[in-house]
């Protein structure tokens, strides 16, 4: 018996363009209801979504900080003090903590055969 | 072939082959697989994992025996591809996943691959090798050196069988000439050339050079503040060895013909659809970021990925998409959580059939959509160890859009978004399809009648 396809999901050009500016004279378009929703959480969302920062953001992928120098010099000033347990926020590319090796995650390669292989 | 059969074809019914992976409970990162090609033939499949694994399978010759069982693939060759680097000069952690696999079409007994991480692109060649040489004069056959002053008799070493091996060996490092993230590969039709293409620019590269690469596009601002937007897919035309395509974050596709100049930073066709200013949101440059581009065989058509649909381009016009499908559009009330949770920026891939006739692409909960261009009619199938006996043909799957949801449906609140299948691929000539659902790899056939 033949699996039944659904109806298609192909959009005619002219045919969405009607249904769109009727969808805007009834309600909000569902994504115009969600930037609403996301403005309310966090109101201080840049004007620019699209634009520089997730773009930085992805260019940046992968930067990790550790200045052997600063390092040493935050464990002489925190000699008596305690040091902060919480790891960085690994998405920040500069923070006001300064990484130490331990909060780098070890690298280790996958010596291990693959799964798929098994 | 099937061609001449596309719109005279009957519905397609697949069924489950065959499923490659481990069913943990959970699943370790470096398993997630990120990449899955055929060969040219469609012999091997391979595919590329987080931890930088490849691994090739080799499809068996169909044994006359069993004739509904039409060929499996086994495992035929893996091998460690890429290992984590740490750039020290400048601070940044290089990840081992690989991010594409471009296979190079055979021109001996030996099998050719690329396979790129973030940073670094590998030739790699798998060879079998079932003989070996024995008899040698000055080693012995457990390979100690043998005392020159001890031999006297002269002889020839033979060759003798021995049980298949099948080697993997890097024979090209491609390194050091991308700043940014490599996001595509693709070999050129003269199969002398292939380019590399990271977020800002695109290099070019000769198979035999690995200490230079031409750069052939550099979209770089001379002001990082200015940047607008980045190259997000790249492909060769699969005839034109001048011609190829990029992708943008801002759902252009620019289309670059190498005799025209040596950079390549001004376009030959800009391929964009006219957008309505008035349904703009906070949203729309970003699921307006094409994902995958791909030339359909033929050459004719590009089709391109973004986060809710799949579109299908005319190389001839430039002003709109030829035809537009959605993939899961129940999504678009949903942006705001998939914003929170990073699930905006998942790139999905999509892949033409044998004869360009259906289109594939992945989406959440494992299922993954079909398009049948000619029929316009779309089905969704889901790639789940529930469906896996064996020849089991795989049932359509619905999601429910609020209202009244029927039996079998699934409800849009109800989708895993954990579950994603990201990549995909289509044998080059049958009705076979390759389908990664994280940490697993699916095979699934039409069904022989």
């Amino acid at each position: 018996m033949a699996a039944p396809l659904g109806t298609g999901a192909f959009t005619e050009e002219t045919g969405q363009e009607k249904q769109d500016t009727q969808e805007k004279d009834k309600a909000i378009s569902p994504e115009r209801a969600e930037e609403a929703k996301l403005k309310a959480k966090y109101p201080k969302l840049g004007q620019k979504p699209g634009g520089s920062d997730f773009l930085m953001k992805r260019l940046q992928k992968g930067q990790k900080y550790f200045d052997s120098g600063d390092y040493n010099m935050a464990k002489a000033k925190m000699k008596n003090k305690q040091l902060p347990s919480a790891g960085p926020d690994k998405n920040l590319v500069t923070g006001d903590h300064i990484p130490t090796p331990q909060d780098l995650p070890q690298r280790k390669s996958s010596l291990v055969t693959s799964k798929l292989a098994g | 072939f099937l061609a001449g059969f596309g719109s005279l074809m009957q519905d397609v019914l697949w069924c489950f082959s065959q499923v490659k992976g481990t069913i943990d409970a959970g699943v370790t990162e470096s398993d997630i697989i990120s990449t899955v090609e055929f060969n040219h033939t469609g012999e091997l499949l391979a595919t590329g994992d987080k931890g930088g694994r490849v691994v090739i399978f080799q499809r068996e010759q169909e044994s006359k025996n069993q004739p509904h069982r039409r060929g499996e693939y086994n495992v035929y060759s893996t091998f460690q591809s890429h290992e984590p680097e740490f750039d020290y000069l400048k601070s940044l952690e290089i990840e081992e996943k690989i991010n594409k696999i471009r296979w190079l079409p055979q021109q001996n007994a030996a099998y050719f691959l690329l396979s790129t991480n973030d940073k670094t692109v590998k030739l790699w060649k798998v060879s079998e090798r079932d003989k070996r040489p024995e008899g040698y004069n000055l080693k012995d056959e457990d390979g100690r050196l043998r005392d020159p002053s001890m031999i006297t008799v002269l002889r020839v070493p033979v060759l003798r069988p021995m049980d298949l091996m099948v080697e993997a060996t890097p024979r090209r490092v491609f390194a050091n000439a991308h700043t940014y993230h490599i996001n595509s590969i693709s070999v050129n039709s003269d199969y002398e050339t292939y380019m590399s293409a990271d977020d800002l620019r695109i290099n070019l590269w000769n198979f035999e050079i690995t200490n230079q690469s031409f750069n052939i596009v550099d979209i770089k601002p001379a002001n990082m503040e200015e940047l607008t937007e980045v190259i997000t897919a790249a492909e060769f035309h699969p005839h034109h060895c001048n011609t190829f395509v990029y992708s943008s974050s801002k759902g252009t596709i620019r289309l670059c013909d190498m005799r025209t100049a040596a950079l390549c930073d001004r376009h030959a066709k800009f391929f964009e659809e006219p957008e309505d200013p008035s349904n703009r949101s906070f949203f729309s440059e970003i699921i307006s970021s094409i994902s995958d581009v791909k030339f359909s065989h033929s050459g004719r058509y590009i089709m391109t990925r973004d986060y809710l649909t799949v579109k299908v381009w005319d190389l001839n016009m430039e002003n709109r998409p030829i035809e537009t499908y959605q993939v899961h559009d129940y999504l678009r009330s949903k942006l705001c959580s998939l914003y929170e949770n990073d699930c905006i920026f998942d790139k999905f891939e999509c892949v033409w059939n044998g004869s360009d006739s259906v289109i594939m692409t992945g989406s959440y909960n494992n299922f993954f959509r079909m398009f049948d261009r000619n029929t316009k009619r779309d089905v969704t199938l889901e790639a789940a160890r529930e469906n896996s006996k064996p020849r089991a043909i795989l049932k359509p799957r619905k999601v429910c859009v609020g209202g009244k949801r029927r039996k079998d449906e699934i409800s849009v609140d109800s989708l895993d978004f954990s579950k994603k299948i990201l990549h995909t691929a289509w044998h080059p000539s049958e009705n076979i399809i390759a389908v990664a659902a994280t940490n697993n790899l699916y095979i699934f056939q039409d069904k022989v009648n």
